[in-house]
């Protein structure tokens, strides 16, 4: 049994293209990894977005080791230092060092990020995948439930789930991961509608293969790729909303190494100490950036027809 | 009178003067629409794609022409060329001339040009689906015709698209007249781009490959409507298509297509015949025959050439059996063909360097 | 236009859509009381005062008085058919009916969020419809660029930077909102310009796609004007997204801009719920959370409903 593999990007693209005969399925493929690493390097924005997450990584996984200061220290001799000096980035109102705990603040977006979205794409491909393949009932009551997750903004639903749980990462977690998944489910639910009705599945069907594993080797791998590419954008939107839940004062506790926190103990002092909220400002920003650019250098490389 | 017309097809730029002459002088029996060496390209950053390279042909009033010739050859690129409707950029006209009732067309100003297009010369697309827009009636875009060349009112507009609609034999019409494209099959959608393209009884029909998307049954009612109409009003056509077998009942003449060239042009019965371009006698081994059957079918061999670079000599020449160092290095120009015996054979030339051989065996 | 079986087909539509959006919101409801009971603070603690005044007697009184002393599914009873009448219960700290106190709360974030999405509107198409029709010009990789940079950039860092630049360092807007419209200019500028982005790009895209179509060749083969061609053909078929996109966020606005409404003090539904969550006051937190979620989908319904209206194709579906 061949597996769907197409290298149709073909040579004479520009000419005339009236003359093309035939639709072309619009469903994401799976074309060959060195051809999609190709095109993901030979895409400088791309390369970016991967560059700032891979120093993020290495920033939060080597926080200890790279914070000049404990980030929970403080120093109420030193409150509010400017930046420079033995405090590069300056202190806070609390004399804690601003630096560590942006590096530290680095730690809580990286977890609080990718936890829930793997959280919510867990819940959101499980339930996907059944709605998708067994159709029917299955799939309206799965669907109706998506409705209902769907309609919560997702820092209203996220509050009301934190206000049930307490503050705390893993709340934070949980609350985005849960309002979060119903765009997964729905994604992969029309990805597979698309996918199952292609003819390599109905031979694979004829075949004998079983209906687990015609989910598992052939309606998975080619339904998949749009989700991967939904994942990694969503992962800058989840930090986003984590930073503005303790923002709010709704995310994490205040003490803790935060950014959004930082942002909030930073807004008493606009326009007095404004370096206390344009440093965590910054972070969050390249951040969110950086997955965005990681999103679109995917999509762009998995499949060139979406651009 | 019409001895000579070859010439007009010939390519390169010195073969046609003679006729050029002789269509601005008094003869008054200049074509409805001439074409003389048109060049396209399409031009993308650095990659330039020669779609037409130096093509000329011609049709008269009441006259079919078939194009013919697989995707890419470049058909469609010269009608659209014809029509005005380029994608530019990319796509870009860079030779040549068209003629369309005596006036040079190419140098006309946008708007002059504007006024020809669907009141003086109309176009049939290929996949009515798409070519209709999926968001107005098919009454309104009937009534479009109307209302943008004879400035009609809108209800006065409607009238005259159900009045067409009952033209091309669409039941119902006057029920009909508000639906959407996808609403209506195939065929009826193929039959309202008709109504369309007939609307204001232009003189020269170009219909690209308009029956490509039907069913086989359906293909032939609606070009036995085409051809009707068309010998209704007298208008010229110019019928694109790759399908040799749509062609015989309803072409006067062929012109068959490759790489953006010409390769062979030729009253329609003849060139079943006797093909004088191994090309033309390859597409015609290739179409299945009920006499054959049995036999495994025909296929060129090799693929249709990049039009960003297209082989030295004769474009063909890496498919053809007859191919020999000649045809690697010269281009073959389009050229009278003879019977053995040096008698012109009325309308017909080829480009290739072994016609003869190719003809008579 | 318009025969009996298309009317027919369009109100089958209709029902259909509001039965799903009555299963939605009951789900929500659902959703919503069981955190309405399981939440922390005890609300009777909260009006009973400090812990000095808590009297046993004061106490069962008030449970009686708020219904808490019932089984729950009496209580999601009462709370439903009470939801059904428009009525969302009493605050905790001042006793009068939320729907009383967040009735012109839902007005001044309506405020914000109809100038929000005019400005949204305006910048977005334009930007993208000039981008669009310049492919590859200065213009079209600003707004490629920009729209990038728009996501990357979320409304705490955007709210922050606008209040710096233009009520600190340029003191162009009062610090304190005061409710007039000049209070509103910056929020809503604030929600626009993400949005726009957005918007710009959704605008472009189908741009792009529809000036490809094949409709628009025959348009422009059937001689029709160049601004025909572009508002008839090409800008009518490229707007269905746009509206789609917009109409979902601004019923996302109308649910509460919650960042830019504490950011800027604006007296909205957002804040509203931030405050009541400090306060823990859980019936307006409640109040709050169910409006949001009816406007979402209603909002979401009529862009459903003016989808079909403006693509037939969509009717049969």
């Amino acid at each position: 049994m061949t597996e769907l593999v197409t290298g149709k990007e073909g040579p004479a693209a520009a000419g005339p293209t009236a003359e093309q005969q035939g639709a072309e399925p619009t469903v994401v493929r799976v074309s060959q990894w060195s051809d999609i690493r190709a095109r993901f390097f030979a895409n400088k924005l791309a390369v970016l977005g991967l560059f700032i997450l891979v120093v993020l990584v290495i920033v939060a996984v080597f926080a200890p080791l790279l914070a000049p200061f404990d980030p929970l220290k403080q120093d109420l001799a030193n409150t509010l230092q400017a930046p420079g000096g033995d405090h590069l980035l300056g202190t806070d109102s609390l004399g804690r060092d601003q630096l560590s705990r942006l590096i530290y603040g680095s730690r809580i977006a990286m977890i609080v990020g990718m936890a829930s979205i793997l959280v919510a794409c867990t819940i959101g491909i499980v339930l996907g995948a059944l709605a998708g393949y067994f159709g029917r009932l299955i799939d309206s009551v799965i669907m109706r439930v998506a409705d209902v997750f769907f309609a919560f903004p997702l820092l209203i639903g996220a509050i009301v789930v934190i206000l049930l749980m307490g503050r705390g990462v893993l709340p934070v977690v949980l609350s985005l991961g849960i309002f979060s998944w119903a765009t997964f489910a729905r994604l992969l639910r029309s990805q597979i509608l698309s996918v199952r009705e292609m003819d390599y599945v109905h031979a694979a069907r004829a075949l004998g293969a079983s209906q687990f594993r015609t989910i598992r080797r052939h309606i998975l791998p080619n339904s998949l790729t749009a989700v991967l590419v939904y994942a990694t954008s969503n992962v800058g939107i989840a930090i986003v909303a984590e930073a503005s839940l303790s923002y709010l004062g709704v995310g994490v506790p205040p003490e803790v190494a935060e950014w959004g926190n930082m942002i909030a103990a930073g807004r008493d002092f606009m326009g007095v100490k404004d370096f206390m909220w344009m440093y965590p400002s910054l972070a969050i920003v390249v951040t969110a950036l950086g997955f965005v650019l990681l999103g679109n250098g995917l999509r762009d490389a998995l499949d060139p027809k979406l651009r | 009178m019409k001895t000579n017309k070859l010439n007009e097809q010939a390519e390169g730029d010195d073969m046609t003067s003679a006729e050029t002459a002789g269509g601005s002088g008094p003869d008054k029996a200049a074509p409805l629409l001439e074409v003389r060496d048109l060049q396209v390209e399409f031009k993308v950053r650095d990659n330039v794609t020669k779609a037409v390279n130096g093509v000329s042909y011609s049709v008269d009033a009441g006259e079919t022409l078939a194009v013919l010739g697989e995707s890419g050859s470049g058909k469609s690129v010269t009608a659209q060329a014809i029509m005005g409707i380029l994608d530019s950029p990319p796509g870009r006209i860079s030779g040549g001339e068209i003629y369309f009732q005596g006036q040079e067309i190419l140098s006309m100003p946008e708007n002059e040009r504007r006024r020809l297009r669907g009141a003086k010369m109309a176009m049939i697309f290929q996949d009515a689906l798409s070519s209709l827009n999926p968001v107005l009636s098919v009454g309104f875009q009937l009534g479009e015709m109307f209302r943008a060349h004879r400035g009609m009112s809108r209800k006065d507009a409607k009238a005259k698209a159900i009045e067409l609609m009952d033209r091309v034999r669409i039941p119902a019409a006057k029920q009909r007249v508000g639906d959407y494209p996808h609403e209506f099959s195939g065929g009826m959608r193929q039959r309202i781009m008709i109504a369309m393209a007939l609307a204001l009884e232009p003189d020269l029909i170009i219909a690209d490959e308009p029956t490509t998307a039907l069913d086989v049954t359906v293909q032939a009612q609606v070009m036995d409507l085409l051809a009707e109409l068309q010998r209704e009003y007298n208008m010229g056509l110019i019928l694109i298509t790759h399908d040799l077998g749509v062609v015989a009942d309803v072409a006067d003449k062929i012109a068959v297509m490759y790489a953006g060239r010409i390769v062979e042009t030729a009253p329609v019965h003849e060139i079943y015949k006797r093909p004088a371009h191994p090309y033309t006698e390859g597409l015609l081994a290739s179409i299945p025959r009920l006499d054959q059957k049995g036999q495994e079918l025909y296929a060129i061999k090799g693929l249709p050439p990049n039009l960003q670079n297209i082989p030295s000599g004769c474009a063909f020449n890496p498919r053809c059996a007859r191919a020999e160092d000649v045809c690697r290095t010269d281009i073959p120009v389009l050229s009278q063909v003879t019977e053995r015996d040096g008698t012109e054979l009325v309308g017909r030339g080829s480009a290739c360097h072994f016609w003869k051989e190719t003809i008579h065996g | 236009m318009g025969s009996d079986v298309e009317r027919l087909v369009m109100g089958r539509y209709v029902v259909r859509r509001l039965g799903q959006l009555v299963v939605v919101v009951l789900g929500a409801t659902m959703v919503l009381f069981a955190c309405l009971f399981v939440l922390p603070g005890d609300p009777v603690g909260q009006i009973a005062g400090s812990d000095k005044a808590r009297d046993p007697a004061v106490i069962e009184q008030l449970h009686k008085q708020y219904g808490l002393d019932k089984p729950l599914v009496v209580q999601y009873g009462s709370y439903v058919g009470k939801l059904a009448k428009g009525d969302l219960g009493q605050d905790y700290t001042q006793g009068r009916p939320v729907t009383e106190i967040l009735a012109p709360k839902l007005l001044n974030t309506a405020k914000l969020a109809v100038v929000a999405i005019v400005f949204d509107v305006i910048i977005g198409i334009a930007a993208g419809v000039i981008a669009a029709m310049r492919r590859y010009s200065v213009w079209d990789i600003t707004v490629t660029f920009s729209t990038t940079l728009a996501i990357g950039v979320p409304s705490i860092v955007l709210g922050m930077i606008m209040q710096w630049v233009f009520v600190i360092k340029l003191g162009w807007f009062p610090l304190i909102s005061d409710g007039t419209f000049n209070s509103l200019i910056l929020p809503a500028f604030t929600l626009a310009i993400i949005d726009a982005a957005l918007v710009a790009q959704i605008a472009r895209s189908t741009m792009l796609e529809v000036m490809g179509a094949d409709y628009v060749k025959t348009a422009v083969a059937k001689g029709l004007s160049r601004p025909v061609v572009l508002l008839r053909h090409i800008l009518r078929n490229s707007v269905i997204p746009v509206i789609t996109y917009v109409g979902i966020s601004f019923g996302a606005l109308l649910g509460g801009a919650i960042i830019t409404e504490t950011i800027f003090n604006w007296d909205g539904i957002g804040l509203a719920l931030v405050t009541a969550i400090q306060q823990n006051n859980n019936p307006i937190i409640v109040g709050v959370v169910t409006i949001s979620v009816a406007v979402f989908v209603v909002l979401n319904l009529i862009v459903d409903l003016l989808y079909a209206a403006l693509d037939p194709r969509i009717r049969l579906a």
